[in-house]
């Protein structure tokens, strides 16, 4: 597994790194998902820009009751902090289930979502926290909600000549709950289907409730449904939220789950993890 | 002094393997090394129209390309080696580059060889090929049927072999008997995955006319003679090396194409050459195991008693007949029909058939997985149907222990065995009676518990020579040792098998220091280089010990014989007169008049005074030849649950009872039974390569091929009972593929025990969860 010769230029800072992006580079931050495209030859870059080691693009942060984290910060550095888990519970949850050890100590939260596979595990965490990207280029910065990141398998909203540099996360509404259920391809380790929630209450009241999905179709998507849980105490209307996020989804047909199984593991997905918020709200 | 046989010492070979320290074949660097890269088939079955490699040959760093039309008329073509009689076996020729036809995606086109890894693989891409696109066809039974494409003009209908086994009176067994259980089988086709893939480094010397082949193999002297017959060097000008093994599982016993054709390239360009191939092409080009489609009948009484047994097989062999290919649907999966059991009446009919897929060979177990499996599969559908409870019916039928040696319906006569005493220790550990209450309780809960009991035994330790002979093996299946003693008194045994990873390095040494009452670090073992060690045969079918430690332990013997002549004489004794006690030869009643080994390997090879008529040196060489196979055999139990909410089945207990004879190293016995079980219950749940209609391999890589992990894996309780074979001195029987041969179906067992309220008799494995649960939806009356 060779892949084609391309240049290698390791950016000293963030500047020089959105001078040297465009046409024909890649960005490498941990290079988890990269180097298997690269060595199968399905990328084939002239220059390989290396952002892995920009202390500018590392680092969590709070700011005004959310956070901020770097993209290029690892998934072990997520698990490492204290704050990040504490107020988001979820994150760090979910983040023990990526991979392995190595894939934790190498691969960026930033790489894996700018990578958009369609059954990654933080994608829908981003989409229930309602989280906002940060894209940078040569020429400027803009905003994109997470909700409007994910465009279909392996494409986001990113242009070529733009870096992810930092995701930002508003502050968990008062009363919250969160959860992540997903089963996983025994192979790969990526979901067949995963579900992950957010519900908050008052006065045993829900007054927010999140849905979104991983695996299920060609991208993560939020399943509006789950606003039908506001106004109710949840429990019973839970099992039907769950069948109605994901009625109508055109499911993914693959050797390991056809379209029938992998809705049907979606809706399970779904009713654990708003179960699981919905206890962890209270 | 405590013995080493028995005592559960660390493998020496771990810490350089763990330390990344060992040397393997691509560790091999040469000076003026060059790299090939093989350009392989994207289509599973195509005519050529034509491979043009002139862009590929003018590249930057490129020295040579090489093409089906090249290579033709100077090497030979593949060679099977295992010639099954009576089955009308049909071999068409395997080109070791495709010259007319691809037969599957991965067959070789061209080879590329250049001065960097990176300039031979760059050039691939600048190959151009015209195929005409044939049909594909992947499944064994449906390539028999008619309209199916052809692969091979020498092969009509795809069929390379009928071969039968039969014993009894089987229409008359089925016509009696008031119960008959029937069940199409598949047997999901695998991926072998050894840790490190294939390579070859070749490096020819035109001064001396002599090739070296560094090759990933399990067996360097059968490599030596198919590189022999392929590139017609004769044997004696080939050196066959395997360095560190990194696993094989079987898949490095056969002769594969690439290993051919470095040395080819080698002796063109006069300079060494070396090919390593990467995972993608491990999965699409080394042998695949398994691949049967299976109608499997089985009668007996309504009380248990089974009176005959009755299959039809398809089994896939590919695109060609890999090396050892023929004899796996047949002499190691048809013969042993019977099992542990006292079953009259059997009558088997196996097809061999080409298919547009990666050749299938031996996989660890090599068609004893198969047999087992579908005999206890079809031993739960019958206990089922007559209401009797699986392990009862198990026990009715296991052969007598005072029953052996015992002939089975097949003709094979097993060596010895103790099924009840296995059965009776896994009992003993798991409490059968009160697992049963938990799950008729659980049923009531809605809960769904299951258990699963295999009593097997197998067949390996191949094997006696002549069986090999009579059985159209292509070779001997004795193997050999030269220990051979320096004068400080170590010592050093060159064996004729090839361990690759079973540790008989470690355990080897512990024979030979038994014997001679050293410590177990003055002797050291030496496998893998044909120019040192004598003839032997490899290491596959749990041979290795059986064989080829008998082996060491007789030419051991032979070295203390001598070395107890130079005591007698030293000591002015008579032979008769010597014991051997606590490490030295000594006089009966005075052991203070004695001779240690250590002196005598001194004085036998300083020579200064021997005895009359005894030649300096000592070492002795042994080729030990077993009089049959051995049959280790157990029992094991699992117990699952299933959740009919999503298909997923749980392990909760993994207990495994295996009788090998003797253990040399009961600690290393025990990883190979841990790593067999875990392989068969990644075959059990989630291991299937998978190929869509058009022969393009699905699950060519490790994201989608589901290798387990020991995060998915439980915990497996081992436990042993002691039965020697009569048939080798050392007592022992192979150890390697228990595992993988008892695990299948006691895991499918339980689930289909679980299943078992809902009506569900049976599910192809792998049981993956969506399998499972299709299989739910599908009792229960819903979608499929
Ligand atoms: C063995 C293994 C198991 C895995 N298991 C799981 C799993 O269970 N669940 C799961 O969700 N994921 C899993 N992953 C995927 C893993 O999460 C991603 O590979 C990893 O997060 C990618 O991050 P990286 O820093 O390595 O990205 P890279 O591989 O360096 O980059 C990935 C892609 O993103 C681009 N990129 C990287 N950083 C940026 C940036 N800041 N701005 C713009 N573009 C960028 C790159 O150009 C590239 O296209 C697994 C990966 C491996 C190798």
């Amino acid at each position: 597994m060779i892949p084609t010769s391309f240049e290698y230029l390791r950016a000293k800072n963030l500047k020089d790194a959105l001078k040297a992006i465009g046409k024909n580079t890649k960005v490498i931050a941990g290079g988890h998902s990269l180097l298997p495209l690269l060595r199968f030859r399905l990328a084939q870059p002239d220059t390989l820009v290396d952002i892995g080691q920009l202390q500018e693009l590392k680092g969590i942060k709070q700011a005004g009751g959310g956070m901020k984290i770097g993209a290029a910060t690892t998934y072990r550095e997520l698990l490492e902090s204290r704050e990040l888990g504490t107020l988001y519970p979820l994150i760090a949850e979910v983040t023990e289930h990526i991979g392995d050890l190595q894939v934790r100590n190498a691969g960026t939260i930033g790489g894996g979502l700018a990578h958009a596979d369609p059954a990654a595990d933080m994608p829908p965490v981003m989409l229930v926290l309602d989280a906002t990207f940060l894209l940078q280029s040569k020429g400027g910065k803009r905003s994109v909600a997470a909700r409007k990141f994910f465009k279909g398998p392996f494409t986001t909203a990113m242009k070529p000549n733009e870096l992810l540099t930092e995701i930002q996360l508003p502050a968990p509404p008062k009363g919250a709950g969160m959860a992540y259920a997903s089963f996983e391809q025994a192979a790969s380790g990526y979901a067949l289907a995963g579900a992950a929630a957010l519900i908050a209450i008052a006065k045993g009241m829900i007054t927010r409730a999140e849905l979104a999905f991983t695996g299920l179709a060609d991208t993560p998507f939020l399943a509006p449904a789950a606003a039908k849980l506001v106004g109710t105490s949840g429990d019973e209307l839970i099992s039907q939220v769950a069948a109605a996020a994901v009625a109508g989804v055109e499911a993914n047909d693959d050797i390991h789950a056809g379209p029938e199984y992998r809705t049907h593991l979606a809706t399970v997905a779904a009713r654990r993890a708003l179960t699981q918020a919905l206890e962890r709200a209270r | 002094m405590a013995t080493l046989f028995g005592s559960g010492i660390k493998r020496r070979e771990d810490p350089r393997l763990i330390t990344g320290k060992a040397t393997y074949t691509d560790d091999v660097k040469l000076p003026g090394l060059l790299y090939a890269a093989v350009l392989r088939s994207t289509y599973a079955h195509a005519k050529l129209r034509k491979v043009d490699v002139a862009k590929a040959k003018k590249a930057p760093g490129v020295v040579a390309v090489y093409t089906g039309a090249d290579v033709k008329d100077k090497l030979d073509t593949v060679p099977c080696a295992w010639n099954v009689p009576n089955c009308d076996l049909k071999v068409p020729p395997h080109p070791p580059l495709a010259v007319e036809k691809v037969r599957y995606v991965g067959d070789g086109l061209a080879m590329v060889v250049a001065e960097s890894r990176a300039a031979a693989r760059d050039a691939l891409d600048l190959i151009d090929v015209d195929y005409d696109a044939l049909d594909a066809v992947v499944d064994p039974e449906k390539a028999t049927q008619k309209g199916a494409p052809e692969l091979h003009k020498e092969v009509p209908g795809n069929v390379a072999f009928t071969w039968k086994v039969a014993g009894g009176d089987v229409a008359k067994a089925f016509a009696e008997a008031p119960v008959t259980v029937e069940q199409r089988i598949v047997q999901n086709r695998l991926l072998p995955t050894a840790m490190e893939p294939r390579a070859a480094c070749a490096s020819y010397n035109p001064g001396t006319g002599q090739l070296t082949c560094w090759v990933t193999s399990q067996n360097p002297h059968i490599h030596r003679f198919l590189l022999s017959v392929m590139t017609k060097l004769p044997e004696h000008r080939i050196r066959v090396i395997a360095p560190e093994v990194g696993g094989g599982f079987g898949s490095k016993i056969p002769g594969y194409p690439d290993e051919a054709l470095v040395s080819f390239a080698s002796m063109e360009l006069g300079r060494p050459v070396k090919w390593t191939e990467d995972r993608s092409e491990n999965y699409k080009v080394t042998i695949h195991g398994r691949d049967h489609v299976e109608y499997v009948a089985l009668c007996g009484t309504k009380d248990g008693k089974i009176t005959g047994l009755r299959t039809k097989v398809y089994a896939g062999l590919g695109g060609y007949a890999s090396t050892a290919a023929p004899g796996i649907p047949t002499i190691l999966h048809g013969l042993m029909y019977s099992g542990p059991y006292t079953i009259p009446n059997i009558e088997g009919t196996i097809y061999g058939v080409y298919t547009t897929t990666t050749p299938v060979d031996a996989y660890r177990g090599a068609g004893r997985p198969e047999a087992t499996f579908l005999l206890e599969r079809m031993i739960d559908l019958y206990a089922r149907k007559v209401g009797l409870d699986p392990v009862e019916v198990r026990r009715m039928n296991l052969i007598p222990k005072e029953k052996f040696p015992y002939t089975v319906a097949t003709g094979l006569t097993y060596d010895s065995g103790n099924y009840q005493g296995a059965l009776d220790k896994a009992l003993q550990m798991f409490d059968y009676k009160k697992f049963r209450a938990e799950q008729a309780k659980g049923r009531k809960e809605g809960r769904y518990l299951g258990v699963g009991v295999t009593t097997y035994c197998e067949i390996c330790g191949l094997g006696p020579s002549q069986v090999a002979g009579a059985v159209g093996f292509g070779g001997g299946l004795y193997d050999s040792a030269i220990v051979r003693v320096y004068p400080t008194g170590v010592v050093r045994a060159y064996i004729g098998a090839k361990p690759h990873g079973q540790g008989e390095e470690t355990t080897f040494a512990q024979i030979v220091g038994d014997e001679f009452g050293i410590p177990v670090e003055n002797v050291e073992v030496v496998a893998g280089d044909t120019e040192a060690t004598p003839q032997g045969w490899g290491t596959y079918g749990s041979r290795t010990t059986a064989a080829c430690g008998s082996a060491v332990k007789v030419a051991a013997q032979r070295v203390k014989d001598k070395a107890k002549k130079i005591a007698a004489h030293l000591l002015e004794a008579n032979e008769a007169d010597l014991e051997w006690k606590d490490g030295k030869f000594a006089v009966k009643g005075s052991p203070d008049r004695g001779k240690t080994f250590g002196e005598l390997a001194l004085m036998a090879n300083v020579a200064w005074n021997m005895p009359p008529g005894v030649e300096p040196g000592l070492e002795a060489t042994a080729f030990f030849d077993p009089s049959n196979f051995v049959y280790p055999f157990g029992t094991h139990i699992c117990t699952v649950e299933v959740d009919v909410e999503t298909g997923e089945v749980k392990i909760l207990r993994y207990i495994a009872v295996d009788d090998c004879g003797p253990q040399i190293n009961p600690m290393i016995v025990d990883g190979q039974v841990h790593g067999g079980v875990i392989q068969g219950l990644g075959e059990a749940l989630q291991e299937m390569a998978v190929y869509d209609e058009d022969g393009q391999l699905l699950t060519g890589t490790m994201m989608d091929y589901a290798v387990p992990k020991a995060s998915q894996m439980p915990k497996v309780e081992t436990a042993h009972t002691v039965t020697p074979s009569p048939v080798n001195p050392l007592g022992v029987k192979g150890v390697g593929e228990t595992g993988t041969i008892a695990s299948v179906p006691t895991l499918v067992n339980a689930v289909c025990d679980a299943l078992a309220p809902l009506g569900i008799s049976h599910i192809d494995k792998p049981l993956t969860p969506a399998r499972v649960w299709a299989a739910i939806q599908h009792a229960r009356g819903g979608a499929k």
